[in-house]
């Protein structure tokens, strides 16, 4: 015959040494509390579940702020409401740990409302116990979400009043509206029956979790005599007869047939599979050896402005990975923002032979403007004997200043004519790299392939190439 | 060797899988975006979790849960969700939780704007949550850098059991650069203070409360300990042609890369002018400030901010040469004509 023997679950501390109180067998909870009740009940279930080892307890702000005194589990000491949210966190850490989220009204119903309801929409595989008595019993009895109308706490001095407090929030019911939670249970403790009703809810919320099943949470009509100011044994009349018909016990969500368990399978790569799965091999390796060609065009501050949708940002991204190709230092820099939302884009880009110092391209040596708003803006801006680009073919006056050289191109009817309007940039790109000598062919098409993902706009983006470069080439023997 | 062109946000997020990291909460911000986005991209890939917290707060709260686990973690935003992480860093610096945070700092206070401000300075780098507390900060100025400080970050959080922080802005974060990644880190050795959901490890306590104001009070001297070992060890500095110079000039993330271009055209008008620019803002690089103070006429700082930098600046020369400030705020830019022309007036006024 099996011997029956009662003591203290193996799964609380012998010894409560992280208590500073002298005593080290007594706990920090005034008599009458509820709290015993329910650390009671959770130990007894890790005992038997035999995962105390698995279990991190997340201790909120309020009276349970100790909690990590008695439980022998890992432990972590939460911000005030934060429980779920670090719950969250150390479970998706550790999936196979069981984490249980313990916290009071003020805790969870009212600074925490957010990270409950949404770790609970997310169904986060934890288990929560919400002890609501309430009151704030920590910070020496003011109002709780749950304080009922016209109870008088020191912040409700004249009882809680529903035009200036609003009403008492039932959580239970708020979270069982929710689809993900798998079982929603309100308890209480006011006599044997009732706590042996919330014995087995507790055991099962945890159960829950070692099934991997989901979200559970106990909600726990629990004493607090000293908030409360009453004795212990009318404060259990109090919970029965005020609390219970305000806040019905009973369950609210029971999903744990219909659900199936969550499985944990993650891809477990090795260091080559990781660089290629996060994209840190480039496309090419392939680098160019850097042109020839005269001292003027040489480290140019490009400024590429235009419309959205011109490809202006591909274009100043194509050409610093040109450059980047013929090993020269670059910098891309896109206005970004609502002046994008806005339609018109513009970009710096660098290409230096020592390193670039400022991204930002104030005073261009190059202004490729795709755009008359574009050219109007920047004119004036470029340096004495710069470069001006700009699409002839949208652009129905010309550049004032005489202290510059202009590189005037029809790109957007050369464009049409390839077929692809869109295109006008690269034609642009070519002509430029042509005129100055900047970039050779080869070094243009392996860009292309870098630049453009699509792979059906490659052909008609390297006729674009040969066009424009064809153009520049023209350009430049006049 | 063969680089990628790159988006600082997204070196960022490269560089922390890269460093080990596999997990990511964080909310939604511009210009901090595309970090979430390559997060949510990429960690899943390789086994990590990316979880799109409801809130600043809550993210910040699930990094101090993953970070109780043990794990390399990451979360990202910008300054008005700074703000709101606060509580939950001051509570990952008292429990002594190894994390990464970036701030990619737009235009304040309020809501502000998107442009690229440098405001976040005094936040970040003086702590910024209640307590005695700082954390180590990294400002990167390039593509290159924000991969590679990212990865520093997370070594420096290990080894000091702290929050540590990238502070860039919006340029930095949206500016492409070629960038070389690294191989990555395979090996995640286990900390005897981390949680990890077994027998060995279930006796730990991740707990910033301590009651007993002398046991708070020793805490603190522990912390503070830290920090002075932080500033011993782990200062970070760049210096360009500063060893003759008679003026210096001093910025840090995108400032720096202008102050550097004003430095080359100065010099070739013939004025002996350095930058030193600040790696890590803490620890801040006060010897070599004070070392310089001494033989230098004059520290001109250029920040996007109302002077926030230039305070520890002032500081660590402690009133041995003069120290100008020259700001710009909302997310103006200041060019480089305009930081050349107000560093040629400050040379030529007398002292």
């Amino acid at each position: 015959m099996a011997e029956k023997v009662l003591k203290k679950a193996a799964s609380f501390y012998d010894s409560y040494f992280r208590n500073p109180s002298p005593d080290k067998k007594m706990t920090h909870y005034c008599p009458g509390c509820g709290h015993g009740h329910i650390h009671k009940f959770i130990a007894e279930a890790l005992d038997d579940f035999e995962i105390a080892d698995n279990t991190i307890l997340i201790s909120p702000v309020g009276c349970s702020v100790f909690a990590y005194y008695y439980f022998d589990t890992g432990n972590i000491q939460a911000a005030h409401g934060r429980a779920p949210a670090v719950a969250t966190g150390i479970k998706r850490a550790h999936p196979n740990s069981i984490v249980i989220s313990y916290q009071g009204d003020g805790d969870l119903a009212a600074i925490g409302t957010s990270e409950i309801l949404h770790a609970a929409n997310r169904g986060e595989n934890i288990t929560v116990f919400f002890i609501n008595n309430a009151i704030y019993g920590m910070t020496g009895g003011q109002m709780a979400p749950t304080t009922l109308i016209d109870q008088r706490t020191t912040t409700t001095p004249t009882g809680r009043n529903a035009h200036n407090e609003g009403y008492p929030i039932k959580m239970s019911e708020l979270i069982s509206q929710l689809q993900a939670p798998v079982y929603v249970e309100r308890v209480t403790l006011y006599d044997n029956k009732q706590r042996a009703r919330a014995r087995t809810a507790v055991r099962k919320a945890i159960k829950n979790q070692v099934n991997n099943l989901g979200f559970s949470l106990v909600e726990v009509l629990s004493p607090c005599p000293s908030g409360w100011k009453m004795e212990p044994v009318d404060a259990m009349t109090w919970i029965k007869e005020v609390m219970v018909p305000q806040f019905p016990i009973g369950i609210y969500k029971d999903i744990t047939k219909e659900v199936q368990p969550y499985v944990y399978a993650k891809p477990n790569p090795t260091a080559a599979e990781i660089r290629e799965l996060i994209e840190v091999i480039p496309d090419t390796d392939t680098g160019f050896k850097r042109s020839v060609y005269p001292d003027q065009y040489r480290n140019p501050q490009i400024k590429i402005a235009g419309f959205g949708g011109q490809g202006v940002l591909l274009l100043g991204g194509a050409l610093a990975q040109a450059g980047m190709m013929e090993d020269y230092h670059v910098s891309w820099l896109p206005s970004y923002g609502p002046e994008m939302r806005g339609g018109t884009a513009n970009c710096h880009v660098n290409i230096r032979e020592i390193e670039v110092g400022s991204p930002m391209v104030s005073n261009p040596t190059v202004l490729i403007a795709m755009n008359r708003p574009s050219l109007e803006k920047f004119e004036n801006d470029v340096v004495e004997n710069g470069l001006i680009v700009f699409d002839q073919s949208l652009i129905d006056s010309y550049v004032k200043r005489k202290d510059v050289e202009v590189l005037p191109i029809p790109a957007t009817q050369m464009a049409d004519k390839l077929g692809n309007t869109r295109v006008a940039n690269m034609i642009t790109l070519a002509a430029y790299a042509a005129y100055t000598g900047i970039f050779g062919k080869e070094t243009l098409y392996t860009t292309l392939k870098t630049a453009i993902k699509k792979q059906r706009l490659l052909e008609i983006n390297q006729k674009a190439i040969d066009t424009g470069y064809e153009f520049g080439m023209e350009k430049k023997k006049k | 060797m063969a680089k990628l062109l790159i988006k600082g946000n997204d070196a960022i997020v490269r560089g922390a899988i890269l460093a080990g990291c596999r997990m990511y909460f964080g909310y939604p911000i511009t210009p901090a975006s595309e970090i979430a986005e390559a997060a949510a991209k990429y960690l899943p890939r390789v086994g990590g979790t990316f979880l799109q917290a409801e809130s600043e707060v809550a993210a910040i709260n699930m990094i101090y849960g993953a970070a109780s686990g043990g794990l390399r973690v990451l979360t990202a935003s910008s300054g008005p969700g700074m703000s709101l992480k606060q509580e939950g860093i001051s509570y990952a610096a008292g429990s002594e939780l190894p994390c990464v945070i970036i701030d990619i700092m737009r235009g304040g206070p309020g809501l502000g704007n998107i442009a690229p401000e440098q405001a976040d300075y005094n936040q970040i780098v003086k702590g910024g949550g209640h307590g005695n507390y700082k954390c180590p900060v990294l400002a990167p100025n390039s593509g290159q850098e924000m991969c590679d400080l990212t990865m520093l970050a997370f070594d420096l959080a290990d080894k000091y059991r702290t929050p540590v922080f990238i502070l860039a802005d919006g340029f930095t974060g949206q500016m492409m650069e070629p960038v070389d990644f690294k191989e990555p880190k395979m090996d995640s050795p286990r900390h005897d203070w981390a949680l990890y959901g077994d027998a060995e490890s279930k006796h730990n306590l991740i707990s910033s409360i301590a009651l007993d104001p002398d046991e708070l009070e020793e805490h603190n001297i522990k912390l503070q300990k830290k920090y002075a070992e932080i500033e011993k060890k782990e200062v970070l500095k760049e210096e360009f042609l500063v060893d003759d110079a008679e003026y210096i000039l001093m910025g840090y993330g995108i400032v720096s890369r202008i102050l550097r271009t004003v430095v080359e055209n100065l010099r070739e008008e013939g004025i002996k002018i350095g930058l030193l620019r600040p790696i890590t803002l803490f620890p801040f690089p006060n010897g070599r400030i004070a070392e310089l103070s001494q033989k230098v006429k004059k520290f001109l700082v250029v920040e996007m901010s109302n002077g926030q930098m230039v305070q520890d600046v002032r500081l660590a020369v402690n009133g041995k040469c003069p120290v100008d400030f020259y700001g710009r705020m909302g997310g103006v830019v200041p060019s480089m004509n305009e930081i050349s022309e107000k560093a040629k007036r400050w040379i030529s006024e007398k002292n």
